[in-house]
């Protein structure tokens, strides 16, 4: 039988163990930065999302640099509205980048992709990105392409 | 009298009536225990004399009647008051009851520590002065499972007058005793009663012993106190059941058996039913 | 008596138990004190529940992390996305596997000695002997076994997810020789701090709070006899796993 030190150490020793392990996991294994409210807020106007939700990634070149915060749809012009927030370390992006809806493999999620442009001007907090490219339609291309063969016999 | 009586509480049990797993174990029960003095239960194995003791101390409520300790009645205390009651009451249980993962010392320490903000030096010194007593200072540090029946029954019995109460309740105190610890257990019980005036309640079937140290004396059988007085009046007593317990007969008014059918009956029943 | 053994009474036999169960659990809690004895017991708890459960809880946790790195692994090349193998494993973990695994362990290996602990207690007298001690068991007993129950299970479970990935990283890149960078940082880009990692930690709270209170509960209703006891052991590994179970399916259902 230990002494009731030895115990009440051992205890304490464990807690830390388990605190220990949950900084390692929290710094190691999630995703902060980004959703930690950090980075800063751009919007863009896509006239179809397709799939796309809100978490999705938010890429240039690959890389990720932020998500999808939110989906709205705007009232006058009943285009969706897009808002992402994108990490402070990329606080260089050209003013006039572009955004797409792309799809991760057939299956895969949607994300939006930007595509740097060449302006010296930088995106800020509150910008709105002009050129949109909207989500590819894998069923409408397939109707399409459908009906199409079908005209032709 | 009346000064032993403000010194030290009675305790009265007024036509008390308890069931336990559908058995009636009192049936109509009444019983004074006088102030002061050393009073002991006796009766058969069965009798229902642990129940008395539970009664009494609140663990049991009865289905009919009163329990009084002096002049506070235990059976419609609230579990504040029982708790308020029992740091009043010494109990020595028929098994021991210690905390086996506590050493002796820390066993009879632990009513000190939780009732009183003494300082740890002087806890010790009344504990093992406690353990004096019982002659079991020299175990302090070991576990109660690395001591015998008896050992741990003297420790026990340390653990409940560790806070010197009131009201001292021993059950079966002398089971498992070898002579010499049974002579010091009894003298201890003597002497508990004597600096103190300790109402002291000793329960056992140990006829024999009880005119060693019993100022009064309360036989218990079938659920009724069939008998009370002092050991001398009892064991002159002509009373049938008195004699045959007090002589140790298995025939007479007090059945030796549990109750049940006749044993051919059953018997033969089994017989028939292969 | 007669009314446990007729047909409706056996139906409403399991909802007075959970009844019993609720009211002990009342009973516990409104005679709750914290003080200085109570804070020590409990940490000389978490080391009866938590730090003797370590063994079992690292060794589970590792193995669980490699065959689940295996599988997943061995799944995802025959789509060509083994990549996300890293990602899989750490989703899988922080919101169900690792919680709920860690809490049907600790219900094995601390559940059952807190149950046949309480329960020879009570056969012993040795609660009994409290009460006449006017200590209330309640307070000294079940308390600080439940509170350190609460902090015992998510201690585990952190610990138990950290041997899991560490079993992952053993696999995946040393085994199959997967880029440790990308191993990481795929888990990284999808791995939600709160919405993965945290919720799952508040399922282990809820599981360690769950766990604990059953074994206590059933300790100390246990019948005061061996097979009464062996019964009660038996008993809160069975309720734990069913009602652990449950509750993960509810909570989960509610963080979606
Ligand atoms: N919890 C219980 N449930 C059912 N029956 C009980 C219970 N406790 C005691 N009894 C019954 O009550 C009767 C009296 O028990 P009690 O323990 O008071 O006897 P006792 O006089 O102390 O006997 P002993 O000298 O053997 O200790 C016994 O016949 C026992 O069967
Ligand atoms: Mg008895």
């Amino acid at each position: 039988m230990k002494s009731s030190h030895q115990i009440e150490l051992t205890a304490g020793i464990f807690l830390l163990l388990a605190i220990g392990a949950l900084i390692f996991l929290a710094v190691q294994a999630t995703d902060r930065g980004v959703v930690a409210g950090g980075g800063y807020q751009v919007t863009a106007y896509f006239s179809n999302i397709g799939g796309l939700k809100p978490k999705a990634r938010v890429s240039m070149g690959g890389v990720s640099i932020g998500m999808v915060e939110s989906i709205s749809l705007d009232p006058d012009t009943l285009e969706a509205r897009v808002v992402m927030r994108i990490s402070d370390q990329y606080d260089d992006l050209p003013e006039d980048s572009s955004a797409s809806i792309f799809t991760a493999g057939i299956l895969g999620d949607q994300f939006i992709g930007l595509e740097p442009g060449g302006s010296p001007e930088p995106l800020r907090d509150g910008d709105r990105i002009l050129l949109t490219n909207s989500a590819l339609q894998l069923e409408q291309l397939i109707t399409r392409y459908m009906f199409d063969s079908e005209g032709d016999d | 009298m009346s000064e032993i009586l403000a010194s030290s509480p009675s305790i009265t049990l007024k036509n008390v009536s308890i069931s336990l797993g559908g058995r009636m174990v009192l049936d109509d029960f009444s019983l004074e225990i006088p102030a002061g003095q050393v009073t002991a239960v006796l009766g058969p194995s069965g009798a229902g004399k642990t129940t008395v003791m539970r009664l009494i101390t609140g663990q049991l409520k009865p289905d009919s009647g009163e329990v009084w300790i002096d002049s506070e009645r235990v059976d419609q205390m609230s579990a504040r008051q029982l708790n308020r009651l029992r740091r009043n009451l010494g109990v020595l249980l028929q098994n021991g009851a210690l905390f086996t993962d506590l050493t002796c010392f820390d066993n009879v320490a632990l009513p000190i520590r939780e009732h009183t903000a003494l300082p740890e030096p002087l806890i010790r010194r009344l504990v093992l002065l406690k353990l004096q007593t019982v002659g079991l200072r020299g175990a302090a540090d070991l576990y109660p499972r690395e001591l015998s029946g008896g050992m741990n029954r003297r420790i026990a019995m340390a653990r409940a007058m560790a806070l010197d109460p009131a009201i001292m309740f021993y059950d079966e105190p002398f089971a498992g005793l070898d002579p010499i610890s049974l002579g010091v257990a009894r003298r201890l019980i003597r002497d508990i009663n004597q600096a103190l005036r300790t109402t002291s309640v000793v329960i056992t079937h140990d006829v024999g012993e009880v005119a060693h140290f019993a100022d009064y004396c309360c036989i218990i059988s079938d659920g009724r106190a069939v008998a009370e007085g002092t050991p001398d009046s009892l064991s002159d007593s002509s009373n049938e059941l008195v004699r045959q317990f007090v002589n140790g007969l298995p025939d007479g008014p007090v059945a030796f058996h549990y109750p049940a059918r006749e044993l051919a009956d059953e018997l033969l029943e089994q017989d028939l039913s292969r | 008596m007669s009314a446990t053994s007729s047909p409706p009474g056996r139906l409403l036999n399991p909802l007075r138990q959970l009844g019993r169960a609720g009211l002990f659990l009342l009973t516990a809690f409104s005679r709750m004190r914290l003080t200085r004895f109570q804070a020590a017991e409990t940490l000389r708890q978490i080391y009866f529940s938590g730090v003797r459960s370590l063994v079992i809880i690292v060794t589970g946790g590792f193995f669980v992390g490699l065959v689940l790195t295996l599988q997943t692994y061995d799944t995802l090349s025959r789509f060509g996305a083994a990549e996300a193998v890293s990602t899989v494993l750490a989703l899988s973990l922080f919101r169900e596997l690792g919680p709920v695994l860690t809490t049907l362990l600790f219900a094995g290996r601390a559940g059952t000695s807190i149950t046949a602990e309480i329960g020879l207690m009570r056969a012993t007298e040795q609660l009994d002997a409290l009460d006449l001690m006017a200590i209330d068991p309640m307070e000294r007993i079940v308390q600080p076994r439940l509170l350190a129950g609460i902090v015992a299970v998510p201690a585990l479970v952190l610990i138990f997810n950290v041997c899991a990935i560490l079993g992952g990283v053993v696999f995946a890149v040393f085994m199959m020789g997967s880029d440790p960078i990308t191993f990481w940082s795929n888990m990284q880009a999808t791995v939600e701090l709160w919405r993965d990692f945290g919720h799952g930690m508040l399922k282990a709270v809820a599981f360690g709070f769950l766990a604990s209170w059953l074994a206590v509960y059933f300790g100390w209703t246990a019948r005061p006899t061996s097979e009464g006891v062996a019964l009660a052991t038996t008993q809160t590994v069975i309720a734990t796993a069913i009602s652990v179970l449950i509750l993960d399916f509810v909570l989960s259902a509610f963080m979606l």
